[in-house]
């Protein structure tokens, strides 16, 4: 599972170098997009959808690759959206990209703290475990109010986005800032997930006792994996607040948005770094879809509580489609499409 | 009123309100028993028969007509998740089946709320809320109510899983499926019927849950109750679930009382998973959980 999902593209195109699809995909998201990209496009899909994916990536490192599934990704995404701002405001001088980092590793000391009970509980304890971060969080963050400056609405704006003293405050500015950082953490966990630590992740995933028996740190590489990926989702949580919604507020990263972010690495495919954003792509597109088609067949009629309560049952009735159909979720799906589309050579017999 | 008084009604309270959270943690530990799957559904099926049956009876149906077709809808329902989910998922990660469930939840709270409509129904069930005193305590008649429906279907659950047939096979099942399968026990109808009988314990804990807090959404969150109760009496004791939901109940009200103000209120939130989950640290199964047993 681990080397399949670590290229771009699933299978290698005929005649063609692997960077090149891996440039094409570079030029246009930093060349193309930009310049022809609309403020709609950057405000209501690709900034949620960068978001989203890195926060995905965060948990997929931890749920999908060592195993342990948590219910609690929106109370890390607080921390580290709450951290970012608290250090910006509080440090003065300090660079944006410091403060980002600094709430992420706030969010992970947070994420150290509540995957210790990992070390003793597996299965559903831990899941629910985890619920206990999700409440917590969002309490502390709503009734001390010095994390939000003693703002009384609890909404805070975001302060803009600059790096080296240029502005980033546009929404192409924002996009390539959300997009870097999103690549940056993304190639990261892709070469974590290659190293000695990334296969002890696994091992622990497939059978924690036989890890053990071949000398896995079980307990120390459990902790890491939390770590690191509350680490992830935390700057994701940032990247949120900061670049998509532009406010800092507890309400926004409550139990719907950690299980739409369980939803999207189960539907891009656990275990794939390309799962994470193919699951966040439809995670973000189809809201938009559903609204379209069921205005279109609907009329008046369709409006957004309907909307709203349809979206929950076509998101639902995706998911139980896509544990039953497509276990290994969009990515697998690619894959295959991917292989029909573009034979391999090496089928091929040369005598022919 | 003395120290003492007070502490013993803010108790009984607490009590009371945790048998509430018992009656949704036993629809739980039904499913989990058997078949080793923590149905977070539960709570979405308290708001669609609670939905249901009020919006039957609001037009104009009687009520043990309504109660009827409610308990139809929640029999096919059973039956329905047992062919289009569970079977195609047999012999998945129990995981995999965790997360269809959090599909089905999605898909039933959105039905049931598309089907009806998402205002606040009142649901009297004519049984008295005002509090009367008994030995200087305040308790409500609901309230006594409510813990002897629980306290029946606790007794009623246990006889069934003892000493029916019905009731062997779901432990059979429970313990292990390919022997279950061996002596020639039908897993399908098995789930089905589990199904449907945590559709009908759903039932009763919205119909209870709904004349308290009013039939709306927020009842299909009862299940975020319950959980903290499920980890501290373990997911497949229905004793379990009972002394779970009363210490949970307890300790959330004196907590409230005591310790909140020290907080600045609200902590009910959170307050019960970490009480659960300190024990659990020491008891990692729950108090009556089954002991898992690791082999390679």
């Amino acid at each position: 599972m681990a080397t399949r999902s670590l290229t771009l593209f699933p299978v290698r195109l005929a005649g063609i170098p692997s960077w090149v699809p891996v440039a094409v995909l570079l030029t246009s998201a930093y060349g193309i997009v930009p310049l022809l990209g609309s403020t709609y496009l950057f405000e209501a899909i690709l900034l949620p959808f960068l978001c989203l994916s890195l926060a995905a990536v965060g948990l997929n490192l931890l749920t999908g690759y060592a195993g342990q599934l948590s219910l609690g990704s929106a109370a890390f995404m607080a921390v580290g959206a709450f951290g970012a701002y608290n250090f910006s405001l509080r440090v003065p001088g300090l660079p944006l990209l410091a403060s980002f980092a600094l709430g992420g590793v706030a969010a992970a000391l947070v994420g150290l703290i509540f995957g210790l009970p990992s070390l003793r509980l597996r299965g559903f304890y831990l899941a629910v475990s985890t619920l206990a971060a999700q409440f917590f969080v969002q309490w502390a963050l709503t009734k001390i109010n010095w994390f939000s400056n003693d703002n009384p609405s609890g909404v805070i704006d975001a302060p803009p986005i600059s790096l080296f003293g240029i502005s980033l405050q546009s929404p192409a500015g924002r996009y390539l800032f959300t997009l870097t950082v999103v690549l940056a953490l993304t190639a990261f966990t892709a070469r974590l997930v290659r190293t000695r630590t990334g296969h002890n992740f696994l091992a622990i995933r497939d059978n924690e006792l036989a890890a053990r028996v071949i000398g896995v740190p079980v307990l120390r590489t459990k902790l890491l994996a939390f770590v690191v990926s509350s680490f992830i989702v935390g700057v994701a949580g940032a990247l949120w607040a900061f670049a998509y919604l532009r406010t800092v507020e507890p309400a926004g990263f409550d139990l719907s948005r950690s299980f739409e972010i369980v939803f999207i690495i189960i539907i891009g495919g656990l275990a794939t770094i390309r799962g994470a954003f193919l699951g966040a792509a439809l995670m973000v597109v189809f809201p938009l879809l559903l609204s379209r088609v069921g205005s279109l067949l609907l009329g008046k009629r369709f409006d957004s509580g309907a909307l709203d309560l349809s979206q929950h049952i076509v998101l639902g009735a995706l998911i139980i489609f896509f544990l039953i159909t497509e276990p290994d979720g969009l990515s697998s799906l690619l894959g295959r499409l991917t292989a029909i589309l573009f034979p391999q050579n090496t089928n091929h017999n040369p005598k022919q | 009123m003395s120290d003492a008084s007070f502490f013993l009604e803010v108790l009984v309270g607490g009590l009371l309100a945790g048998v509430m959270y018992s009656l949704v943690a036993i629809g739980f530990v039904l499913v989990y028993k058997t078949s080793g799957v923590l149905n977070f559904a539960q709570g979405s099926m308290v708001l669609l028969s609670a939905l249901t049956f009020v919006s039957l009876l609001e037009r104009g149906i009687p009520f043990w007509a309504s109660l009827l077709l409610t308990l139809g809808v929640m029999v096919l329902l059973g039956i329905a998740i047992e062919r289009v989910v569970l079977r195609p998922l047999v012999n998945r990660p129990p995981i995999v089946l965790f997360m269809a469930t959090l599909g089905l939840a999605y898909i039933l709270e959105g039905g049931a709320q598309l089907v009806w409509d998402t205002e606040v129904h009142g649901l009297s069930l004519g049984i008295d809320d005002t509090p009367f005193r008994v030995a200087g305590v305040n308790v409500s008649s609901f309230d006594l109510v409510a813990a002897a429906i629980a306290g029946g279907m606790v007794l009623l659950l246990t006889a069934f899983f003892r000493f029916t047939h019905t009731g062997l096979a779901f432990r059979a099942a429970a313990d292990d499926q390919f022997a279950a399968l061996a002596v020639g026990l039908r897993l399908p109808r098995i789930w089905a019927a589990v199904w449907i009988a945590s559709g009908i314990v759903a039932l009763i804990t919205g119909l209870l849950w709904g004349a308290r807090l009013g039939v709306q959404f927020s009842l299909s969150q009862v299940v975020l109750k319950a959980l903290p109760v499920l980890m501290l009496g373990g997911f497949d004791s229905i004793t379990g679930a009972i002394v779970g939901g009363l210490l949970i109940g307890a300790f959330e009200k004196l907590s409230e009382v005591y310790v909140g103000p020290y907080f600045g209120g609200g902590i009910e939130s959170w307050f019960a998973y970490v009480i659960a989950l300190l024990f659990l640290l020491v008891r990692p199964s729950g108090l009556f959980g089954q002991k898992l047993i690791e082999r390679v």
